[in-house]
């Protein structure tokens, strides 16, 4: 979408990108909540706000990554419940809680790594083994746990997902500022970076031109995977206990925000600064329909028409796009058609 | 050699080895649980077949034309919360206006998907994520967290369930099972001989093909989704029939079980192939093996889940690796390729990246 526009060459345009549109919404939605409630402009509020939805914020970094590669990963939800409760587990039968996060962010690299070898090197469709991955990895979370809940964790580790340690940022946020600032130098700084939208724009184009395609999404997966497992025992922190249906459902928010951010489903556009602006969306929505008492159902369908709209409103400035050229086209042509 | 390829297909191999795989499945179970092959066993089991089945049906009409439909499970909940809390406002609704309002209802949902994926061009995963959150939300709104009970359902509803076609040796047949076998059969007639039906297959193996060969693809895909749609809202119906108590999380997550019949069942995630039949036998595997895992006493059934996703990959490699093959083996001997070309010698290429070549 935002190639499209830079191919035409009025310099007012380069300012008609999606990340503009998303700037003006995020505006509109915090001038919206500052009138909307008193409270809002707390400074406790804005942490909370990041707080709440710390994990999912931190998936969708590297599902941006993912989707501009031109795949999807559905499995991120269940592998952050199967790590949690592997981590549970472990512990409950008495291993030291290091050891358990340890095996439990391996199992997160293993999972991953499983699916990027059917995407990668079998050459499956991404959509149906990360779906078989979001009912397998579900499945192990439940014969991990049944239908047990666990808590009790040493107050470290509580303290971890909960309290700030660095002034007020808690470790998940300091996680994911890293996490995103490394996020936007490798996907835009370097070549590796540039591989993954060559991979999502032609992947036809990417294997004669030498990218070592089954590589770079051998590596995505697995980073997904451990990335989907620390966010697994983020959780697990911030709630003080695991079961089963941990991160249940998770992945639609993650893709959510990916996609308003103006990442292309179809793979080879978008930006993390625009993903940025769309978490930022995203959460202040959802506090603001919080702070005046709007139900979690609510929420989650105007997240849901959020998606649709995502798409919808770029299809159809390009489609507009497309007729505005062909009219200009024909009437450039006009003349000649009549004298010939 | 060429005999045997002329009576079958790639296909039926494919589904006639899921059978065994049923078989087998069966007589396993069979030696480990006591009492397993009864006549209630086979009861329970329908019964569950049945509801899937008739979702599975819609869902293969969508994947068909190489699109999916996850909103499935909020369609089937919406439409039995709905008409549920219909009857139990007035119990005089005739049984048939109480089918036409589910199906009818569904039909509407479906054709806000299909409007959306086929006309507005977005990506059906998208759309269909996005109704799966948003039917979902109406309905726990518009239902006040209210449930819909048994006992404020009509007497007829009721024991619709337990009405008995008729009867197989021990087994009975109930209208429920016999309603979803008409669906499979009038469907696959539908997909295999009528017109609509060779435009979904049409449309699934080469989407700009079927354009350019005057297809209206958009329509055949709007109506592939009503049609699924409305389908989720006559098994609304049935599962409102079935369970008596409806909340609102009624149905939630049958997608999964929905989308998991019809890939185990052949129908290939990227369009073009497969069948009814298929889609009805993967349900009845995914069935059995959900029934079977309940009873068995040596493994939990929490395995159900990791075993269901680990048979989605499995059919879905079975399916890249194993039938490719065997149709490639097929199709060379038909049209007495003597030389094939490179672009057919190598096995690996998938269905788009030699479209874009070709390009």
């Amino acid at each position: 979408m935002s190639q499209a526009i830079n191919a035409t060459r009025a310099p007012f345009r380069r300012w008609l990108r999606w990340e503009t549109l998303l700037l003006v919404i995020f505006i509109v939605t915090v001038m919206v909540n500052i009138a909307q409630s008193p409270v809002y402009l707390n400074p406790n509020n804005f942490i909370n706000l990041f707080q709440l939805s710390i994990e999912k914020i931190i998936l969708a970094v590297v599902m941006t990554f993912i989707i501009i590669n031109g795949e999807i990963d559905l499995s991120i939800a269940s592998i952050m419940g199967m790590s949690a409760c592997i981590m549970g587990r472990l512990y409950e039968s008495g291993v030291p809680l290091e050891i358990g996060i340890i095996v439990a962010v391996a199992a997160g690299a293993l999972a991953g790594a499983f699916s990027g070898f059917w995407i990668a090197y079998v050459g499956l469709p991404s959509l149906a083994v990360t779906l078989a991955g979001l009912v397998g990895y579900r499945g192990v979370a439940r014969i991990m746990l049944e239908d047990r809940s666990i808590g009790d964790f040493p107050v470290w580790f509580e303290t971890l997902g909960q309290q700030p340690i660095v002034g007020s940022l808690t470790f998940g946020l300091i996680l994911f500022i890293m996490l995103f600032i490394v996020g936007l130098i490798v996907l835009h700084r370097t070549p590796f970076g540039r591989y993954v939208y060559a991979i999502g724009n032609n992947k036809q184009a990417a294997v004669f031109a030498g990218v070592r395609v089954r590589r770079v999404k051998m590596t995505l997966f697995i980073v997904s995977g451990i990335v989907a497992a620390v966010a697994g025992l983020l959780i697990a922190a911030r709630f003080g206990a695991v079961r089963g249906n941990t991160a249940d459902g998770f992945e639609l928010d993650v893709v959510t925000m990916v996609l308003l951010g103006g990442v292309s489903i179809f793979g080879g556009s978008g930006t993390l600064v625009g993903v940025g602006l769309s978490i930022l969306i995203i959460l202040n929505l959802r506090n603001g329909m919080s702070l005046v008492n709007t139900t979690g159902n609510i929420q989650t369908s105007v997240i849901g028409m959020l998606l649709i709209l995502s798409v919808l409103l770029p299809n159809w400035a390009r489609i507009g796009q497309e007729l505005l050229r062909r009219q200009r086209l024909r009437t450039a042509l006009a003349p000649h058609t009549t004298q010939g | 050699m060429n005999t045997i390829k002329r009576l079958i297909r790639p296909e039926q191999i494919r589904e006639f080895s899921l059978l065994l795989l049923i078989i087998l499945a069966v007589l396993f179970f069979g030696t480990q649980v006591e009492n397993f092959l009864s006549s209630r066993t086979v009861e329970r089991v329908l019964s569950s077949v049945a509801i899937i089945t008739v979702v599975a049906v819609g869902q293969t009409l969508v994947v068909l034309t190489r699109n999916i439909d996850l909103s499935v499970g909020s369609m089937v909940g919406f439409c039995a919360y709905f008409v549920g809390t219909q009857f139990t406002q007035n119990q005089a609704i005739e049984p048939l206006v109480g089918v036409g309002m589910a199906v009818g209802l569904g039909a509407l949902l479906g054709a806000i998907n299909g409007g959306l994926v086929a006309y507005a061009r977005v990506p059906a995963i998208i759309v269909t994520l996005g109704t799966l959150a948003i039917y979902r939300g109406v309905l726990v709104e518009f239902s006040g967290a209210k449930t819909v009970t048994t006992a404020n359902l009509p007497e007829w509803l009721v024991s619709l369930q337990r009405v008995n076609l008729f009867s197989v040796g021990e087994i009975d047949i109930r209208l429920m099972v016999f309603i979803a076998l008409v669906v499979v059969v009038v469907f696959q007639i539908g997909i295999q001989f009528l017109q609509f039906g060779r435009r979904l297959y049409a449309i699934g193996s080469n989407p700009d093909a079927a354009r350019v060969a005057g297809i209206p693809a958009r329509r055949t895909v709007l109506i592939a989704y009503v049609l699924c749609g409305a389908l989720s809202g006559l098994a609304g119906f049935m599962f409102l029939v079935r369970y008596g108590d409806i909340t609102t999380v009624a149905a939630q997550g049958m997608e999964l079980d929905v989308v998991a019949a019809v890939v185990v069942g052949g129908v290939n995630i990227f369009g073009g192939s497969g069948t009814m039949i298929g889609a009805l036998l993967g349900a009845i595997m995914i069935s059995t093996l959900d029934y079977s895992l309940t009873r068995l006493e040596s493994i939990s059934e929490f395995w159900k889940g990791a075993l269901l996703g680990s048979f989605i990959l499995l059919a879905v490699a079975a399916d890249a690796v194993i039938l490719a093959r065997l149709r490639q083996l097929w199709a060379r001997t038909e049209l007495k390729l003597t030389t094939p070309t490179a672009d057919e010698l190598t096995p690996d290429t998938p269905k788009e990246a030699r479209h874009v070549s070709g390009d």
